[in-house]
């Protein structure tokens, strides 16, 4: 494929066609914030911080910076009034969600996002979905995924795929922005599988661990009648 | 029914059912359209089957069950043709007489409609106030098909834009009739649809799609319903037309898994096409081969969303995907895939038929054609309702309308559905055509026009709105997810009194970033009821909020 040129904050950059602009402002050293995106998963445009003002054909355009692919011509700038405004928001929404997130407390000092402008309903989660993506995407286990949507969607563990693919992996708590990813983790465990993500070995070689001498046990799970029919019984 | 090979077999199929019809032999067309329905018009239907038999003149009098006649509030609806004669509220007990009088050509007076400003009778739907003021060309075949049956459709001269099409017309000039036309998508854009359909046209891929975006989900929007359920054969033509100008082999219908007349209707008309040859290989002869499949959602509102919609087709969540490569040019699995709503794909047999200078002659300046609505809120005449663009909403809310009831005023239209907007009644001449009303900050958009009287509290209908929006977000970008849910806090707090002073200025910033930070159109749009609210009516939040302060210091 042939090569594109355009322009980012004043700089020129060549790419091949199809890149997207959020790769091409990366390679010539442009820094745009991002939470939702990582170079090993398909690019998803979900926390929106990555937006940027384009410039193509006379018209000035709002667009993520992660999914829009560069154009010849194509006029980029990262940083604008509106576009800091957009950014803005997004941190002091996601901070009514995760507080004291590193990241977003980073970003919140860099773009004088206000922690407390929004009413907190601490779910700790930002909803990147990096931890699904990741454990779909890059494992194919689907040991992660989400549950219900809008404001009350939550990325949920299923302890039957869980029980059996995490114990050696885990590789999603070091991408989570907030640790969300490990706590939901061992919620799960504790709540649907206590002490029985051991199997041969121990996962982390932790000296002094409390489950390396727990024998491992067959899995099972106790299937609950639904609701209607517990009520009955009650 | 024999499949059919050419256009002139399908020309003779007409002329047989047309000479086994006598036009002059009353037939009573009984409403079975969604609001009919609910005010139990089965009961009603099934009194007028027993009665016809149990009086023996089934001879002489036609019956059939319909779609939505258009005059849901005063379901059931039974029309009596030759001529039209409507009757109103019919109850099971009001049948005998009915079919008595129907036989003998005559009319029950009792059950005549009267005019209640001026208590003038209306015996004839073209006398009727609620009917007179509109132009019925895309749901006036509705009370005189039974939707189950093709021959019904054929009847009244349907697959005859088809025939004309494929025989007479090359793909190309069918593009360019619909492009001349300026047949701007009902779905709530306007974009135009020749336009859209030339992309698809001319995408490199071979592989097309054509969809019939049935999706229609919020409160207040029943007219695609309307339609679809009652001509689905109209929709299935427009379909079929489509495909041959576009070039696509494989056509989607998708609509809502909970409208089991709807999904019943659908699946014969595709059923009785494919019988009669007008769906599969070599349609009429022509060498064109289209199949269409009738697809379900999963009952989300955000399904209805082009690009999440496709995903659905492909059997994956429905979740929007960024639409910076058009679906018109990488949509169901990448491939070209055109999608129209149902009120626009019923507009394409007849610009085909009566061609596009006829079509254009109807409508604004820029809006050409007519436009369904749904009427309903405070209004006297609530129901689905066809005028031409550019009709002043004046018209519809008085004249078709009747007003607003028990003599009270009204104050505001919103208009657009759960992502439209609401305009103070001093606007009330404005012309029903896109780009008037998107100007006014209340876009056609889903088409549902709301009459709201004087005691409405515009801050309670922005978070009713916004509640329901809140709720089919589907969660996956932030501004929509949170920015959306941040709104429906602040409002409710204003409501419950515990508004305070810099809320406006967070309700401004939250709808600008979630109107340009979003994902998909959903979320771009959410905001505008409010934003409209906030354009129009500022001073009732501000008295609001100003008035819970005062009230929290007193209380202090």
């Amino acid at each position: 494929m042939s090569d594109i040129t355009l322009h980012i904050d004043g700089k020129e950059a060549t790419v091949p066609a199809g890149t997207t602009v959020l790769k091409a402002a990366q390679k010539i050293g442009v820094s745009i914030p991002t939470l939702c995106h990582h170079p090993k998963l398909e690019d998803y445009g979900g926390c929106r911080l990555c937006l940027v003002e384009v410039e193509s054909r006379g018209r000035t355009n709002y667009v993520v910076s992660c999914l829009y692919p560069a154009e010849t011509g194509l006029v980029v700038r990262t940083r604008s009034e509106k576009v800091d405004k957009v950014r803005r928001l997004i941190i002091e929404e996601l901070m009514a969600r995760a507080p004291d997130a590193p990241e977003l407390v980073r970003l919140a000092y860099e773009y004088g996002a206000d922690r407390n402008r929004f009413e907190k309903e601490a779910s700790f989660c930002v909803l990147c979905g990096l931890c699904v993506r990741y454990c779909a995407e890059v494992k194919q286990k689907h040991a992660v995924g989400f549950i219900e949507n809008g404001h009350v969607r939550e990325i949920s563990f299923i302890p039957e795929i869980a029980a059996k693919e995490c114990w050696d992996c885990q590789e999603c708590f070091a991408i989570c922005p907030t640790s969300y990813a490990q706590a939901a983790y061992f919620l799960t465990e504790a709540l649907a599988f206590p002490g029985q993500r051991k199997k041969e070995s121990a996962p982390i070689g932790v000296e002094g661990d409390r489950m390396a001498n727990i024998p491992a046990v067959p899995i099972t799970f106790v299937k609950r009648p639904p609701a209607s029919e517990r009520e009955l019984a009650g | 029914m024999p499949s059919l090979q050419t256009t002139a077999e399908l020309e003779e199929l007409r002329e047989q059912i047309r000479a086994a019809r006598d036009p002059s032999k009353p037939c009573i067309a009984v409403c079975g359209g969604a609001a009919c329905d609910g005010l139990d018009s089965a009961a009603v239907a099934a009194a007028f089957a027993a009665e016809i038999a149990a009086q023996g003149v089934a001879a002489k009098v036609d019956f059939r069950i319909t779609g939505c006649h258009g005059y849901c509030n005063k379901g059931p609806n039974v029309l009596v043709g030759p001529g039209d004669v409507c009757y109103f509220e019919v109850k099971p007990e009001d049948v005998p007489e009915v079919v008595a009088s129907a036989a003998k050509g005559e009319v029950v007076d009792r059950l005549v409609y009267r005019d209640p400003a001026t208590g003038e009778k209306a015996v004839h739907m073209s006398e009727v106030p609620f009917y007179k003021h509109q132009m019925r060309i895309l749901i006036g075949d509705i009370p005189r098909i039974d939707p189950t049956r093709i021959a019904d459709y054929l009847a009244v001269g349907g697959y005859s834009a088809l025939a004309k099409a494929l025989s007479q017309m090359t793909s190309d000039q069918v593009l360019q009739e619909v492009k001349k036309a300026n047949l701007r998508g009902r779905g709530g854009g306007g974009f135009p649809a020749g336009l859209k359909w030339e992309t698809t046209k001319n995408a490199p891929e071979k592989t097309k799609y054509v969809i019939v975006n049935g999706h229609e989900g919020e409160s207040g929007a029943f007219m695609d319903r309307a339609m679809l359920t009652g001509n689905p054969h109209r929709v299935l033509e427009g379909l079929i037309i489509g495909a041959y100008a576009i070039g696509a082999q494989q056509g989607y219908i998708y609509t809502r898994h909970d409208s089991p007349s709807m999904a019943r209707h659908i699946t014969a008309a595709l059923e009785q096409a494919k019988e009669l040859g007008l769906l599969g290989k070599n349609i009429l002869g022509s060498g064109f081969d289209f199949d269409v499949e009738l697809h379900f959602d999963v009952g989300i509102f955000v399904s209805g969303e082009s690009s999440a919609l496709m995903r659905s087709i492909e059997g994956n969540t429905p979740e929007p995907r960024p639409k910076y490569i058009r679906t018109s040019v990488s949509g169901i699995w990448d491939k070209p895939s055109n999608l129209n709503n149902v009120e626009t794909w019923a507009n394409v047999p007849e610009i085909i038929n009566r061609g596009a200078d006829w079509f254009t002659s109807i409508g604004s300046e820029k809006s050409k054609g007519t436009k369904l609505v749904s009427l309903s809120g405070h209004v006297v005449n609530s129901g689905v309702v066809e005028v031409p663009m550019g009709t002043p909403l004046r018209t519809i809310v008085f004249d078709i309308g009747g007003g607003v009831p028990e003599g009270r005023a009204p104050k505001a239209i919103h208009f657009g559905g759960a992502m439209g907007g609401s305009i103070p009644i001093s606007m009330i001449d404005a012309p029903l055509d896109f780009d008037g009303m998107a100007k006014l900050g209340a876009p056609i958009g889903a088409g549902g026009l709301l009459v709201m009287d004087e005691d409405t509290d515009m801050i309670e209908m922005a978070r009713y709105l916004l509640d329901f929006l809140v709720k089919e977000s589907c969660g996956k970008c932030t501004p929509c997810r949170e920015g959306m849910y941040q709104m429906l806090k602040i409002l409710t707090n204003i409501i419950e009194g515990k508004g305070r002073k810099f809320d406006l200025e967070r309700l401004a910033d939250l709808t600008e970033v979630t109107s340009l930070g979003s994902l998909c159109a959903l979320g771009k749009t959410s905001s505008d009821p409010l934003k409209s609210m906030l354009r129009y009516f500022k001073p009732e939040f501000e008295a609001r909020i100003a008035a819970g302060s005062a009230a929290g210091s007193e209380a202090k």
